[in-house]
């Protein structure tokens, strides 16, 4: 089997290169392939920066700042269609599934625990929005704002929050062209807050839940502040969780350089997943560094080494918290960036009705599968990657999503977006339109 | 016998020179804040022991117990208040982390000779394998330590500093010089003066993003940026200093200069800029403190690199060190902020020599 040193390397255009990515676990491939020098092995000499917020750092792409960047699956979609600032990013590889929570503070917790079922002195789980209804009810009837926080208005947590809540019956709120505050008709109010200051934000009283990937909900347990009630597993069973993006005019340029740095990155989630998650503790050691992630490292494995702790002492197995290789996670799956645009469509981001052959094309546009299976194969040549470790034959859709996995037990097919809003019970479907604080059409 | 006197008249007036020595070294210890060394010098020269002690005792027992109760208040009292990163560090932890932070920084610098290491290694089988055009030296990757960040904070504040002085001190002249132009400029210092380093950031950002199209390595965005801020909330007590020196300029002088029709540039050479001389190194002192100060906030908000990006990032990952390692930082942003402003004491002090001519 040839080594990488004999590999011939690719001939890349620029080799010197700064990627940006926020302080969450889920940047680890970029920091597993920097340490472990999977970079430069393709010739790649790379900077990893951490930025102060999701919008800083997709400027910073787009102004080219940074060459890159661990991005929200929705950023590089939003930016594309020109909701919020435009700009044609597209993503050769996909970073991790799953990974994200819910907390609550522990006030909330405490009036939620009434309606929670329990089972041996422990919460039933999942555990549903539906017994925070009756908390935001009480909020309301008293004329108290119920206020939560996620991390940027395109984020897979504005939607998962969104989407736990409505399956629960709280209405999120829409966004329009009129107003972007995404707080019409609420019934709980989100906002924006950069992922490191959510707990800080929680224990200052401004929200009283949020919804944010790791460390930052066990970092609520260890600070004793808050208590995670679910994780996006439970809502969405292997939900797409962050890419990779860069500016299409940077891939055009620099074809090889997209090429071998896609090659680092499955390096590195391979090695992330491989043998049983065997390596975690030595990629939390990495992650707990003060320039990645920079928390303690008890925090960090609490998620990264398939536990997950909710309320202070009751930890539980789960085993796909965090999952980097297993499934095909690093494919960049069309069928993943259709559900981003159609909870865009149902929340009033995407403002009118999209065609299903549209939400085909800028899935197309934005997802690239194509440099993503160049570089896979190559691996494969180099004996890097096994060959069964790639769906080769994809068309791009994953199969649909069974009922049985959603928490709101309504089927998800990647093929059919306009048909799967018309299954969801809160939001915007068919000719729905939100005019001046009113839905109308339809 | 008379061998003896010469020897006791050398003795004497070694001694004297000895004196004379110490105390011109004594008003450089003092300015920069040294000035416990004065006294230790003079017991060694065999001075009155008795009446030293009690001057040593006033420049350095004395600060030294405001410190220890200071550090004796801190190690009592924080431990007591429980954030919900755990207890407030105490002086032993923000040590302890100083050290860390020594030791990051030595880490860091053999992973840069491993990785330069590396990169000669490739380069070696580049050339035998005959591809000497993909042979190219690359810069290390790592992270700034915590000194790479003092380092850059210092070069970022000097910059600002130098640019600020460069506009205020001619601007004050000016203003100093002629009433027509001090009132024209008068209301805009009133209005720019007080805007905080956080309100200049997104505008300087913009401009300087539009205007510096081609950064070059030495001198990246985010350094122009910072330092631009820095100028802009430091250039006031330069500014306004200049210009009051300039106009209190002793009116004889002034008319002595007229009588012997000296030019407008060898006036303010040779009459103007002596005079003014001590205000104008008041005005540079209170900039630089000011400008320091700035740098931090323009650095934490704008994620530049620096002290300031340091601080922000440990804040960000509030793992149970960070607020030992801000400690460290901010006893840092303190001991530098001292010495700068003693360096441009010192500076004042060779410059002007005395305060009123």
């Amino acid at each position: 089997m040839p080594s990488a040193a004999d590999a011939e390397m690719l001939a890349v255009e620029k080799d010197e290169l700064t990627f940006g990515f926020i302080k969450l676990t889920d940047m680890a491939p970029l920091a597993v392939a920097k340490e472990l020098g999977y970079f430069e092995d393709e010739g790649l000499y790379v900077t990893l920066e951490p930025q102060a917020n999701w919008k800083v750092l997709l400027d910073r792409v787009i102004t080219g700042e940074l060459d890159g960047a661990h991005m929200l699956a929705g950023q590089p979609l939003a930016a594309t269609i020109g909701f919020g600032t435009e700009a044609h990013i597209v993503t050769p590889f996909s970073m991790d599934l799953n990974g994200n929570g819910i907390t609550v503070s522990n006030e909330i917790w405490e009036l939620m625990k009434a309606h929670v079922p329990m089972e041996d002195g422990k919460p039933v789980h999942p555990i549903k929005a539906d017994y925070l209804k009756p908390v935001v009810d009480q909020f309301k009837a008293e004329g108290k704002p119920f206020n939560m926080g996620m991390v940027f208005p395109v984020s897979t947590h504005n939607y998962e929050l969104r989407y736990w809540l409505a399956a629960g019956g709280i209405h999120p709120g829409f966004y329009s062209p009129s107003d972007v505050s995404g707080q019409i008709r609420a019934d709980a109010l989100l906002s924006v807050t950069p992922p490191p200051q959510m707990p800080a934000t929680l224990e200052a009283g401004t929200i009283y839940g949020y919804c944010v990937g790791e460390p930052w909900n066990q970092q609520a347990v260890f600070k004793g502040i808050g208590v995670p009630v679910i994780t996006d597993y439970e809502i969405w069973k292997n939900n797409p969780e962050k890419v990779f993006g860069l500016t299409k005019a940077f891939t055009e340029e620099n074809p090889n350089t997209t090429l071998a740095l896609t090659k680092a990155l499955i390096r590195a989630a391979k090695w992330l997943d491989e043998n049983d998650n065997a390596n975690r503790m030595e990629a939390v050691e990495i992650l707990s560094r003060s320039e990645y992630v920079g928390a303690d490292a008890e925090v960090i494995a609490n998620s990264m080494t398939g536990t997950f702790e909710y309320e202070k002492g009751d930890k539980r197995d789960v085993p796909d918290f965090n999952v980097f290789y297993r499934y095909f996670a690093t494919y960049p799956y069309y069928s993943d960036a259709v559900w981003y645009l159609t909870q865009m469509r149902r929340w009033g981001q995407i403002a009118e009705p999209r065609a299903d052959s549209w939400y085909d094309e800028v899935a197309k546009s934005v997802y690239r599968p194509d440099i993503y299976l160049q570089a896979a194969r190559m691996l494969v040549e180099e004996g890097h990657v096994a060959e069964a470790d790639f769906p080769w034959d994809s068309d791009g859709y994953r199969a649909p999503t069974p009922a049985a996995d959603i928490i709101d037990g309504v089927a998800y097919d990647g093929r059919a977006p306009n048909a799967y809003l018309d299954s969801l019970s809160i939001g915007l479907k068919g000719q729905q339109k939100v005019e001046g604080g009113e839905v109308v059409g339809g | 016998m008379a061998n003896a006197t010469d020897n006791l008249d050398a003795g004497v007036a070694r001694q004297e020179r000895l004196h004379l020595m110490i105390n011109r070294a004594a008003g450089w210890l003092d300015a920069l804040g040294l000035a416990w060394i004065t006294p230790i010098l003079k017991i060694a020269a065999g001075d009155n022991p008795r009446e030293q002690f009690s001057e040593l005792r006033r420049v350095l027992v004395i600060p030294l117990i405001g410190i220890g109760i200071f550090l004796l208040a801190w190690g009592v009292l924080a431990p007591r208040v429980e954030t919900s990163l755990g207890a407030v560090p105490g002086p032993a932890q923000v040590w302890e982390q100083a050290v860390n932070l020594w030791e990051d920084h030595k880490a860091e610098r053999e992973k840069e000779a491993a990785f330069y290491e590396r990169l000669e290694a490739r380069n070696a089988k580049l050339a035998e394998e005959g591809k000497h055009d993909m042979i190219k030296m690359r810069a290390y990757t790592g992270k700034p330590t915590y000194f790479d960040q003092i380092v850059t904070s210092l070069l970022t504040v000097g910059l600002g500093f130098l640019i600020a002085t460069l506009i205020a001190v001619p601007l004050g002249i000016a203003s100093g010089l002629s009433k027509t132009f001090s009132g024209a400029i008068n209301p805009l210092i009133q209005i720019f003066k007080p805007v905080s380093p956080l309100a200049w950031l997104p505008i300087v950002t913009m401009v300087v993003s539009a205007l510096y199209l081609d950064p070059s390595d030495a001198l990246p965005k985010s350094l122009v940026i910072s330092a631009v801020t820095v100028t802009l909330c430091s250039l006031w007590p330069t500014l306004i200093n200049t210009a009051l020196g300039v106009a209190s300029i002793d009116k004889d002088l002034v008319n002595v200069g007229k009588v012997l029709q000296l030019s407008t540039p060898t006036t303010i050479r040779k009459l103007v800029l002596p005079s003014a001389l001590p205000l104008i190194f008041t005005g540079l002192r209170l900039s630089l403190g000011v400008g320091w100060m700035v740098l931090i906030a323009a650095e934490m908000l704008a994620q530049n690199p620096g002290l300031g990006k340091f601080v922000w990032d440990e804040f960000q990952n509030g793992s149970s060190s960070s607020l030992a390692r801000i400690m460290v930082a901010v006893l840092t942003i303190g001991v530098i902020g001292f010495m700068l402003d003693r360096i441009m004491y010192a500076l004042q002090s060779a410059f002007t020599f005395s305060a009123n001519r």
